[in-house]
């Protein structure tokens, strides 16, 4: 390595330059897949079978997780539990963490690494193979046969599955709450989950769900689609996928907190 | 007509094609020889717009590719069948449905009874048998994927077919019946084609006119025969090459 590759200004140069380049394709990305939504007849079918996998696929793995975290939210509530607090506050507790937190970006997380590792491997795979390239020299849009139909699978199933995590994980919360804390009564859980609960904070859970879904969606295609020659290339991008996406999500995570709670 | 005038392509550092001038004429079959690595598949793709050159001109029917709408493109690109080197099947479909994305005519593509049709003619033209259709190509052998691949390219009544080394990869009694079907789909569908290859022996069976690819530049283009009696120290050298290498697999 020369002593000029070493140079700060040069890396930082070099980020730069490569960040820019990467946002401009990612623009041109989407702004492609954003014009294939004409060829509603082609996409429309592809979409459905996607989120059917999506959903099917998806729905054991996010029950399991969301089971167990609403149920580890639980023991933890019993254990740190003063009992100068009163006994509802339990459901207060699981409910509004699993809605707020929890469900959303478990749910994100998992299917950054169940869809979007799959996504980008099987996309990767179809570059290195022109397969992509067969669709284009058939005058076929790749962005109407491929990508749209992932992202609106996509949009369409996260939110949906992290509803699910959400019932789930505060159904596993309340049957360990009530294992764990035998003061705790059902009403008093209810009570406790009512009590604090706005409206807002199913659609905030929801919200996120969408906002993970671009994530999801969005980046493995993304990656996948642009993939370099060869296995390697295709490893390369199933790993570079589930990071982005991973990092992304805590990403909004954090500023869909900022904006939408802190007011 | 296919003409392409002075096209460079480099990869970052690396020169690919310095300044390739070729033409191909209305009927004929044209052969682009060259070693592994010259560009040869680089140049094929300009042709169809799936790589952009550096510089240079590309023209098909006399208009130039790269300034092409997106509507032109398409329709360019829907008078072009591609025949990739390794098939380039859609795995997660079956034969029949890989054969009729070919069909570039929206209407053709959405009428089942005549995309059924038009499947079983195309895999008559390549030699397969129509119940071949519904398989999936992860149950196809490599000589049988490349011929879907084919049939894939001639659904659509092409005017030119750009061939990427159609016989790499397969054994020499698979690689003649490749070669045979060129020269058949040729003659019966009245194509224009340019085939991308190593082989020399497949080449000069082929192909009307040769053109050599060396070091990012046309080294020669003629009949065979003219190609056979050059004594250009380029063509010597590669002809000799492959000679040897003729002679070491033998």
């Amino acid at each position: 390595m020369t002593v000029q590759a070493l140079d700060p200004r040069r890396v930082a140069g070099k980020i730069i330059l490569t960040s820019l380049t990467q946002a401009g394709r990612l623009s041109l990305f989407v702004g492609e897949s954003a014009r294939a939504v004409a060829e509603w007849k082609i996409w429309v079918p592809r979409a459905m079978t996607e989120a059917y996998h999506i959903g099917v696929g998806s729905l054991f793995i996010v029950i399991v997780v969301s089971a167990f975290t609403g149920a580890v939210t639980a023991f933890q509530a019993s254990y740190q539990f003063q009992a100068s607090l009163p006994i509802y506050i339990v459901g207060t507790l699981i409910v509004e963490s699993v809605i707020l937190e929890l469900g959303p970006v478990l749910t994100g997380l998992i299917l950054a690494g169940r869809v979007g590792a799959r996504w980008a491997a099987e996309l990767g795979t179809m570059r290195v193979t022109e397969q992509i390239d067969a669709l284009d020299s058939l005058g076929r849009s790749p962005y109407s046969h491929l990508i749209l139909p992932r992202i609106v699978a996509g949009v369409v199933m996260v939110p949906v599955l992290t509803v699910v995590s959400d019932v789930v994980g505060i159904v596993a919360g309340l049957l360990a709450g009530l294992n764990a804390m035998p003061l705790l009564t059902p009403t008093d859980f209810m009570q406790g989950a009512i009590y604090y609960y706005r409206p807002f904070d199913g659609y905030y859970s929801v919200i996120k769900g969408f906002a993970f879904a671009l994530a999801i969606t969005v980046i493995p295609c993304y990656v996948g689609y642009n993939a370099e020659q060869g296995a390697e290339g295709v490893g390369k991008a199933t790993t570079r996928a589930v990071v982005a996406t991973s990092v992304v999500i805590l990403f909004l995570d954090a500023l869909l907190a900022k904006i939408l709670l802190s007011s | 007509m296919i003409h392409l005038e002075g096209v460079r392509k480099a990869f970052g550092s690396q020169v690919v094609l310095k300044d390739v001038d070729f033409d191909v004429k209305e009927g004929e079959t044209v052969a682009l020889l060259g070693p592994s690595g010259t560009g040869k598949s680089v140049t094929l793709k300009t042709i169809i717009g799936l790589i952009r050159p550096d510089a240079g001109t590309v023209l098909v029917d006399e208009e130039n590719v790269w300034t092409l709408d997106r509507a032109g493109l398409k329709q360019m690109r829907q008078g072009i069948g591609y025949v990739f080197q390794y098939g380039a099947l859609f795995d997660s479909i079956s034969v029949f449905e890989n054969i009729r994305l070919g069909l570039t005519d929206e209407t053709q593509y959405g009428d089942l009874k005549f995309a059924e049709d038009r499947v079983v003619e195309c895999l008559r033209l390549v030699n397969l048998a129509p119940e071949v259709a519904k398989k999936m190509p992860g149950e196809l052998s490599g000589g049988m994927k490349k011929r879907v691949g084919i049939a894939r390219a001639i659904a659509g009544r092409p005017k030119y077919l750009l061939w990427d080394e159609p016989t790499s990869g397969l054994d020499p009694m698979n690689a003649d019946i490749i070669d045979a079907l060129i020269t058949r789909l040729d003659d019966e569908l009245g194509v224009t084609s340019v085939v991308v290859t190593h082989d020399v022996r497949g080449a000069f069976r082929v192909a009307d006119r040769v053109a050599l690819l060396m070091e990012g530049e046309i080294v020669l283009q003629g009949t065979p025969a003219e190609f056979i009696a050059s004594d250009h120290p380029k063509v010597r050298a590669f002809l000799e090459r492959d000679r040897d290498t003729s002679h070491f697999a033998a």
